[in-house]
């Protein structure tokens, strides 16, 4: 009570002075206005940006510097090239850096497609259980990727696996440690991520839609050819960076998986960063993570502009 | 032409059935959720035989009773819950005051904020660990410069200081996300108003009014990022320190079994994580808001009287 009994009054105090007297404030007053209001507006923002400057533009600026310069072994001088990024972008890197971009388009639409037809599963299932216990398991199994799933998937397709001894998949040929053991995997954490993030988008097709699509005289076919796609599309496509951008980084299911059996960007760069390598070669790994960042930075702004579009229709 | 002779037909129908218009059959949706699930599950039921079946001698238990004297995996889950609790702690500490003072006093900055949270989304994890072991690298040239302790204690094995900021700075896209999520649902001038206008320190109105309000966001945060740090491996792993997940891969070179065990008790935590997030952050929450609500029109009356 006695703090707040002095708040009303000096309100109404400044507020009778406004009219007459705008500028010389009296120190109660500065401090009720503009002098209070910048005091709380900086502290609170400026650990953030001290935060982003030191933890993440230090180590990207240093990244995008030393991506192009070289260090003379001999001398321990540095100077500026390109022969770093041109090295990261020949031979083995090269198929590296195509090798990761296609597993993860494939399995971005692969995920993509799949997550799409499960939401719209689920939701044709019209059960709201269902619907919850998809949901929580799907968050759980999103989350589930890295170390784990790749053990999780050993014990099921590798070689000595459950599922392979049960069904002798040794003797068809099949092998967990391929490009296609990968893009099983990752469907087993991006379908899941797919799901979550489409259904928002599925539950804003209406029914309302349909009906007028049945009663003007669309088979199913036609609705979702000539209306739900289209309306979908822009959510659909920003499911798919989103899906490539989580396949295209990660990288420990594939390291613990396959080992360099693959040959994909991020595990050539975590070889390079992990010492066994010559002096010159982790400017060489930081000319790799350059490329990576570039794609992902082409891939990921194919999405700002489609967002938009989106929440036209769907917000 | 044959659309519109089938028009009449299913419009007289769809009345007959007023439970389900239109979706007439499901039985497309089950099979597809059959075969979601078996995809699913398989590999967690096969694991879980893994774990248990040794070929020859056929169920045993002694993966788990291993992991159980397993002094490593006792310190390496210590380490990583106690990584993951710092991050989250330090990532609201940073999030939190700036959210709230972006939304109320500077929204100029929003989309400033925005970018830069969502900036980790296209630096690949691998892509950022590289810029890091090269900042650290800097450390033999410091040797003279009181930073040179910094630098001790940011690697250090006990507690890696640097993995927190690493794993604060991959966090911020889910922080921003759920925390952007929650203030857009609250009002939050009209709070932050109404609070001081009564009285309240700034700093109490962030604590006693705004975080309460954005507590399920700040939940869904917190839990998102605990679970990401929980399972994470590749930072740690090339800056060559030993949380769970790189700890599950040593050890995995030598004992499958209890590396599988493991897996599955990842499985496990991030399970239970997720299910006390939809816990705190759904239905019980909106009961206790609204048992707040009472409360508070009960002080009203009697700070009033």
């Amino acid at each position: 009570m006695a703090a707040t009994t002095p708040a009303p009054a000096r309100s109404g105090a400044a507020d009778a002075e406004q009219p007459p007297a705008p500028s010389p404030t009296t120190p109660a007053k500065r401090r009720a206005r503009g002098g209070g209001a910048r005091r709380w507006r900086w502290p609170a923002v400026v650990p953030f940006f001290a935060f982003m400057a030191v933890c993440f533009g230090l180590p990207a600026c240093t990244l995008a510097y030393n991506a192009f310069t070289v260090v003379d072994p001999s001398t321990g001088t540095s100077h500026y090239s390109l022969d770093n990024v041109r090295h990261s972008l020949s031979g083995a890197y090269a198929t590296g850096l195509a090798g990761s971009v296609k597993l993860s388009l494939l399995s971005a639409v692969l995920a993509t497609v799949l997550g799409t037809v499960i939401g719209q599963a689920l939701l044709g299932a019209g059960n709201s259980a269902l619907r919850k216990a998809v949901i929580s398991a799907s968050g759980v199994f999103a989350n589930f990727s890295g170390a784990p799933l790749a053990f999780a998937f050993i014990a099921t397709l590798g070689t000595t696996g459950t599922v392979t001894r049960l069904l002798h998949l040794k003797s068809t040929g099949f092998s967990l440690y391929t490009f296609t053991g990968l893009v099983l995997a990752y469907l087993y954490f991006m379908v899941p991520l797919m799901v979550v993030t489409i259904l928002p988008a599925l539950d804003g097709v209406r029914t309302q839609w349909r009906e007028a699509a049945a009663s003007c005289g669309a088979t199913k076919a036609q609705f979702w050819r000539h209306v739900g796609l289209p309306v979908l599309m822009p959510s659909l496509l920003g499911g798919a960076v989103l899906m490539f951008g989580t396949a295209f980084a990660s990288h420990a299911t594939a390291a613990v998986m396959t080992g360099s059996s693959v040959p994909l960007i991020t595990i050539q760069i975590a070889n390079a960063l992990s010492g066994n390598v010559l002096v010159g070669q982790e400017n060489l790994a930081l000319a790799m993570s350059l490329n990576m960042v570039v794609i992902a930075l082409l891939v990921m702004a194919v999405q700002i502009p489609l967002q938009r579009r989106s929440n036209r229709w769907l917000g | 032409m044959a659309g519109m002779t089938a028009t009449p037909r299913t419009r007289t129908a769809t009345p007959r059935q007023p439970g389900r218009p239109l979706r007439s059959r499901p039985y497309g949706s089950v099979l597809v959720l059959l075969l979601a699930a078996l995809y699913f599950l398989v590999p967690v039921a096969a694991s879980l035989w893994f774990t248990v079946d040794d070929p020859g001698k056929g169920l045993t238990f002694g993966a788990y009773a291993k992991g159980l004297r397993d002094g490593g995996m006792a310190t390496s889950l210590g380490l990583s819950v106690r990584l993951g609790l710092a991050t989250v702690a330090l990532g609201l500490l940073l999030m939190v005051p700036t959210m709230v003072v972006v939304t109320l006093r500077l929204p100029k900055l929003r989309r400033v904020v925005e970018v830069l949270c969502m900036v980790p989304l296209i630096m690949p994890p691998i892509a950022l660990v590289a810029g890091v072991s090269t900042v650290l690298s800097w450390e033999d040239d410091l040797r003279t410069t009181p930073l040179w302790g910094t630098f001790q204690a940011l690697h250090d094995k006990n507690f890696p200081l640097v993995l927190v900021l690493v794993y604060t700075v991959m966090s911020l896209p889910f922080l921003y996300r759920s925390l952007d999520g929650g203030l857009r649902a609250v009002d939050l001038k009209t709070l932050v108003e109404a609070s001081r206008s009564l009285g309240a320190s700034r700093p109490g109105t962030l604590c006693r009014v705004v975080v309460p309000n954005l507590r399920p966001a700040i939940v869904s945060g917190a839990v998102l990022s605990l679970a990401m740090v929980l399972g994470e491996f590749t930072v740690a792993n090339v800056l060559g320190f030993e949380p769970f997940s790189v700890w599950m891969v040593h050890v995995g070179e030598y004992e499958a079994q209890l590396s599988v065990a493991a897996a599955m008790l990842s499985l496990l935590i991030t399970w239970g994580l997720l299910l006390l997030l939809t816990n705190l952050a759904g239905g019980r929450n909106r009961n206790r808001n609204r048992d707040r609500d009472r409360n508070r029109t009960g002080n009203r009356r009697r700070t009033t009287v």
